[in-house]
């Protein structure tokens, strides 16, 4: 059984979902970050406070994010083929996973530029800065470490999304997983999907440490 | 024209449980060249009076004129422009962490404008005068707090400010370490010809290096005046009070009052039991040899529930007597030590 077909099979499967993973968490920073921002910033104690703004971003990110993935995924289909043209390949993938990752990347980066210390913002402020200033020179910097740490929980759970939408034919591991393990019966190549998964969520989380750590100088 | 006026200056936070007054119709003066103190316990409202003065905090009422001009008619980005030439330094030094010694210093230089290399150099005579040069490459965090406040101090000198603002910068430091960071800003004041405010729960640090302190109690001025004035003649009892709780734990003795022939003279310690009449022998001791002595510090101490009393005293400098003049001690019942660790 363990064929070239198979084999092949495998490997695309790996492809693909590094593609997906990927792709939607790079699209997903590619909106969560400035939304993550603007949440932070127009906070009532932040540098620009805005109320109606702040309502607007946390309520729309509350929503998306109260929506379990898997129905999200059909919820949107719509909008997916409009964007994608079709509802169902890693591709099209991509966009439930992006529309998903993106209030969730929002809320991460909020909570990591909300520990940034005020005094460093403060004697920023002093010095004259501005706020676009004290955002990209003194927040986002201050902050890197727990911004590529939470990055690193953003991929390996949008891994884990992409997994799902293998259940409704989005391609990648997880849809193998599905497919020969639920459909057939075939768990001995179910089992080495998900190890396969399991070993890519290892390499996510310890390569994403290391470069966590190699900017920290804290210590 | 005064540097800095704060005029009838109220400041009153919103809270969940109720206003806050920090500050109640604070009025002050202060001149160019100055170092100004402002003291008073935790709470009294010294942390937002200096935010006020480069608005980081804004007045509810009054106004804060810098040479002149009222903050408040600034525009938000004159204020910015303003704030530029208002250096400030922090109890927690409030350096970034994630950059280096030297991208800390050049943070401000960005601000204006400097390219890189011009930056790097202001930076590096910066860092020069407070004396880390070294540490350009290190960060913060392989810094000890009086190295960080030194860092912190470059940066904020960095622009070629007027004013500089301390918001309790030796609160976080020893004793020791404090000494050095004052005297530093003491340099600079002569040095730069800088205007200091130096925020403080300490009578010593203002003892130290202020001319002119106000007392601040619940956002009331309480006191104000020359230091020398308050100290000599404290109005209210806020000032005593600070005075008296003063007493006890010196920075250092301050030996420019001493007249020069005595100073860095051989210095001793003479510990008295209470039963030992230590006055007339000093005094005796004066008088015998011809030869005058200065006593650098007095004090008693609790040692083991016994109160003994202990003196440091300074000989004339080349003074052949001194052997003689120890013996005389040891004869009249005092315990006689060297001084090796006396910081002047
Ligand atoms: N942002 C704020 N919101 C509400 N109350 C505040 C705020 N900032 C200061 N206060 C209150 O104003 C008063 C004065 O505070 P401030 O920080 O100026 O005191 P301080 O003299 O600097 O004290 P410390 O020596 O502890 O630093 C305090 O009662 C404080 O609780
Ligand atoms: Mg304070």
């Amino acid at each position: 059984m363990w064929s070239e077909q198979v084999i092949n099979m495998i490997v695309k499967g790996i492809g693909e979902t590094l593609y997906m993973t990927l792709a939607s968490t790079f699209l997903g920073y590619l909106f969560g970050l400035p939304m993550g921002i603007l949440l932070t910033v127009t906070d009532k104690d932040g540098l620009k406070p805005n109320a109606p703004i702040y309502k607007i971003l946390d309520v729309i990110a509350n929503i998306v994010r109260s929506v379990p993935f898997l129905i999200l995924l059909i919820m949107i289909i719509p909008f997916t083929r409009i964007v994608a043209g079709k509802s169902y390949g890693s591709t099209a993938t991509i966009v439930p996973l992006t529309v998903a990752a993106i209030p969730f990347i929002a809320r991460m980066v909020e909570s990591s530029l909300k520990e940034v210390d005020p005094g460093v913002i403060e004697a920023a402020r002093s010095m004259g800065a501005g706020t676009l200033r004290i955002v990209f020179k003194v927040m986002l910097v201050e902050a890197r470490t727990s911004l590529i740490v939470n990055g690193t929980i953003a991929l390996g759970t949008i891994l884990g999304y992409t997994a799902m939408s293998g259940a409704v034919g989005g391609g990648g591991l997880g849809d193998i997983a599905v497919r020969y393990g639920y459909h057939r019966w075939q768990t001995d190549i179910m089992i080495v999907t998900v190890i396969l998964l399991i070993i890519l969520f290892q390499l996510f989380q310890t390569i994403g440490m290391a470069i966590a750590n190699r900017l920290d100088k804290r210590k | 024209m005064s540097e800095i006026v704060v005029e009838n200056l109220s400041k009153t936070f919103l809270s969940k449980d109720g206003t806050v007054e920090a500050l109640k119709n604070v009025s002050l003066q202060i001149e160019s060249g100055d170092i100004y103190g402002i003291i008073g316990m935790s709470g009294a409202g010294k942390s937002t009076l200096v935010r006020c003065m480069n608005f980081l905090e804004v007045p509810s009422e009054g106004r804060v004129l810098i040479n002149g001009k009222s903050l408040g008619d600034y525009s938000e980005k004159e204020l910015r422009k303003q704030r530029e030439s208002i250096g400030m330094i922090f109890q927690h030094f409030n350096l970034l962490m994630q950059k280096s010694v030297l991208e800390n210093v050049c943070f401000p230089l960005y601000i204006q404008g400097k390219k890189k290399n011009a930056a790097h150099a202001r930076a590096l005579e910066l860092l020069e005068i407070v004396g880390l040069s070294e540490k350009q490459n290190a960060y913060p965090a392989q810094l000890s707090g009086g190295q960080k406040q030194r860092v912190a101090i470059a940066r904020a000198l960095a622009c070629d400010p007027k004013i500089l603002l301390c918001d309790e910068a030796t609160s976080a430091l020893d004793p020791q370490t404090t000494v050095s960071i004052l005297e530093l800003l003491k340099d600079i004041n002569r040095r730069f010809r800088i205007t200091i405010v130096v925020i403080t729960h300490q009578m010593s640090v203002v003892r130290e290096i202020c001319n002119r302190v106000a007392i601040l109690k619940d956002g009331v001025v309480a006191d104000e005046g020359l230091v020398s004035d308050i100290f000599t003649n404290p109005k209210s009892a806020v000032a005593r009070e600070l005075i008296l709780g003063d007493s006890g734990n010196d920075l250092r003795i301050k030996s420019s009052n001493t007249p020069e022939e005595i100073q860095s003279g051989e210095k001793i310690r003479i510990v008295f039991s209470e039963n030992s009449a230590f006055e007339p022998v000093i005094a005796n001791l004066v008088l015998t040899f011809g030869e005058p002595v200065n006593i650098l510090r007095a004090d008693t101490k609790n040692v083991g529930g016994v109160a003994k009393g202990e003196m440091i005293l300074e000989f004339l400098k080349g003074s052949t007597q001194t052997a003689e003049m120890k013996q005389y001690l040891l004869d009249h019942g005092l315990a006689v030590g060297e001084v090796t660790d006396y910081v002047e």
